[in-house]
């Protein structure tokens, strides 16, 4: 699904910019750069200044300890998730757009036995996570059966879902065993049990660090694991390149599929699962998609779809949302930043095949001057 | 009996007044699917078109004005894609998805510059007109008298039928896309470009120019949906404005098998599902959260159950490489 090239080709050699402009790495900084350009160029359009208002957002960012904590912890976590089960996908070949719905069953799972259940915490956090886990899987195993069953559309399927996610959620939270209060539009508070927060860590966090990121970086790992050194990666990574050769080569396509929406469908969820234990303790109704879910495809497209890159990609959002609530301009440039980071990244063959033409013709240039 | 009628009455209506957002959205889904460029940016650039229409709508009061320059707006937004899609040969899907981001970041910021910080617009004080009132008001009066009792006001026709313009419009251009496509050169040359674009292009058809212009067509389209949105089912944008219609639309397209006139008996079953809703929910005490998902759940029960297998344009999806 990545459209990018990840071997060199081997002619090339001379400029040290075509040996720079052939891996992926550069051309997704050239496209941060790019985006973050245009965002200035809408930050002047409204008038405001760009300066200023990137010093803002650097320094909102890195300002404290509590704020990084909060940029990397608290926001960054949920984004590594979603973001690792849109890049798992795509290196199998499927584009996980379900990552929302997947996201938002984890939640309300997470919030029914965190609440519900009463447990000590060494076996009530695990349940939770387990439930969590578990509805992502089974939500994403509702796609593969009906993608395989009945050859429908998974990406139209998968938006459906992500919608009857949001409402089935906005249903549970105002039945009347869930709901706060007559009137409320928010649910009760999962039990003291279930909370993963790390409290009296250090008073200089936010105080909403939470054993998510932890979990999240263990995701990353695994997830680099299966796919770069077993062979269920290996075949996964197979039926992603060519599905046709992997077919012939008597790998069990169909088999290969399901997985590949399983375990995105649970790394998304763990994401809403985690979120919930460790920094909302509840689920309010929504009124529009949380977006989670979706802007996990923007970090598993910042990152090449690689897992470790995920990582980096997911502290950088993070930090980007959490810079952008704290922002003098309207936070929507956050969102403009990222759109148009990620249209880079969807044409940047083109702009590296330009440069390459324009250094191909100043060596000619250089070659012909005696 | 009357109230049955009149619920009747209202679920019809309602069905009328929801198809055509998703109609103009999914005959632009249409001219862009035929060609072999995948849009799944349909639902960023109908919300552009919602928000322009909005906008402009409260600004010159001038309703059509407003509406087509939704409908550039959404042409716009589509030459982006285009240009990704065709000139760049990107990723169709990411591109799309990178459309959708933008639209709704570019909308909302947009809008809090020019309503004092607020995400949603100021009420447009024009709307579209309602069409059928000039009309049925001459054919109350000077109709005889058995034919003018159904024309008269809040009888059971004027409740269904007399609802706004882009209603009509809508319908209409469903025959004129339908013509285009089967009975113009241009629709020969796109069928073809769509289905392979090389024996389009041996035969000297310009495949990237008639990809250009189906793709800025589609958002042509989708922008006068999310128009019609804004300028006649309700009178304002907000964020959540569009939620899901575009690819509501898409869904319908691959329902109708590609082909506008199957498309547009799409369009009016989801609408139909939304017209239900409001029926259900203001009637009995079922959640109206579940009946929200009615149209949802339609949508992939259809895709199930009617559809299989449906024939996608061959070239669907994939960029064309002229020298390879």
């Amino acid at each position: 699904m990545s459209s990018k090239k990840s071997s060199a080709p081997s002619t090339l050699g001379r400029s040290f910019w075509q040996r720079v402009l052939f891996h992926n790495m550069s051309d997704t900084l050239l496209a941060i750069v790019l985006g973050f350009l245009m965002g200035a160029l809408a930050l002047v359009i409204a008038g405001y200044s760009p300066l200023t208002a990137y010093g803002k957002l650097f320094s909102v960012i890195f300002g404290s300890p509590r704020n990084m904590s909060y940029s990397f912890i608290e926001f960054a976590s949920p984004y590594i998730l979603t973001g690792l089960s849109v890049a798992f996908s795509f290196k199998t070949g499927i584009f996980n757009i379900g990552a929302e719905g997947q996201y938002v069953v984890g939640s309300v799972a997470a919030l029914l036995v965190g609440y519900f259940i009463h447990a000590p915490a060494f076996i009530h956090i695990p349940l939770c996570i387990f439930a969590a886990i578990l509805a992502g899987v089974l939500w994403g195993a509702l796609v593969g059966i009906l993608k395989l069953r009945f050859g429908t559309n998974e990406i139209l399927c998968m938006i459906m879902f992500n919608w009857i996610a949001y409402y089935l959620s906005n249903y549970i939270v105002n039945l009347r065993p869930v709901l706060s209060a007559p009137g409320k539009t928010w649910s009760h508070t999962i039990q003291d049990t279930a909370k993963i927060t790390i409290s009296g860590w250090s008073s200089l966090l936010s105080n909403k660090v939470h054993a998510g990121i932890f979990l999240a970086l263990a995701a990353a790992l695994a997830v680099y694991y299966i796919l770069y050194k077993t062979t269920l990666g290996f075949r996964l990574k197979a039926v992603g390149h060519n599905i046709n050769g992997a077919k012939f080569a008597g790998i069990p396509t169909e088999k290969a599929t399901m997985i590949t929406l399983m375990i995105s469908g649970g790394l998304a969820s763990l994401a809403g699962g985690l979120q919930v234990l460790g920094v909302t303790y509840k689920i309010s109704q929504f009124a529009g998609q949380e977006g989670y879910g979706f802007q996990g495809i923007t970090v598993a497209l910042i990152a090449s779809s690689h897992p470790l890159g995920v990582i980096l990609a997911g502290l950088f959002y993070g930090a980007m949302k959490f810079g952008g609530t704290r922002f003098d301009a309207p936070s929507e440039i956050v969102d403009i930043i990222m759109g148009c980071i990620v249209f880079f990244i969807a044409i940047s063959g083109l702009i590296r095949a330009n440069i390459q033409r324009l250094a191909e013709r100043r060596d000619k240039h250089a070659a012909n001057d005696p | 009996m009357q109230q049955m009628i009149r619920d009747i009455a209202v679920i019809l209506n309602a069905t009328l007044m929801y198809t055509p957002p998703l109609l103009f959205a999914a005959l632009g889904s249409c001219f862009s699917e035929k060609c072999g460029v995948v849009n799944i940016g349909i639902e960023g650039m109908m919300t552009i078109g919602a928000f322009v229409g909005a906008a402009a709508g409260y600004y010159t009061g001038n309703p059509w004005l407003s509406f087509l320059l939704a409908g550039v707006a959404g042409g716009l937004l589509a030459l982006f894609h285009a240009f990704a899609c065709i000139t760049c040969r990107a990723n169709q899907t990411i591109s799309g998805t990178a459309i959708n981001f933008l639209s709704s970041g570019v909308s909302v910021f947009v809008c809090r510059l020019l309503f004092s910080g607020n995400t949603e617009t100021i009420p447009v004080s024009n709307k579209l007109p309602l069409f059928l009132s000039g009309l049925f008001s001459w054919c109350a009066e000077h109709l005889p008298a058995p034919l003018a009792g159904l024309f008269r006001p809040n009888g059971f026709l004027d409740n269904v039928f007399n609802t706004y313009a882009s209603t009509y419009l809508a319908f209409l251009a469903v025959p004129i896309v339908w013509y285009v496509f089967y009975r113009t050169q241009f629709g020969l040359r796109l069928r073809a470009v769509g289905e392979y674009p090389r024996a389009a292009d041996t035969l000297g058809i310009h495949v990237a120019g008639v990809r250009y212009i189906c793709v800025i067509l589609s958002g042509i389209l989708a922008g006068l949906g999310g128009a019609s949105l804004t300028l006649a089912t309700v009178s304002a944008f907000r964020p959540s404005i569009v939620l899901g219609q575009g690819f509501i639309a898409m869904a319908s397209v691959i329902f109708g098998r590609f082909r506008p006139q199957g498309a547009m008996l799409g369009c009016i079953l989801f609408a139909f599902c939304s017209g239900l809703r409001v029926i259900v929910g203001s009637n009995t005490s079922i959640s109206v959260n579940l009946i929200s998902m009615i149209p949802y759940v339609a949508t992939i029960l259809c895709l199930v159950l009617f559809v299989g297998k449906s024939q996608i344009p061959a070239a669907s999806g994939l960029p064309y490489e002229k020298s390879k």
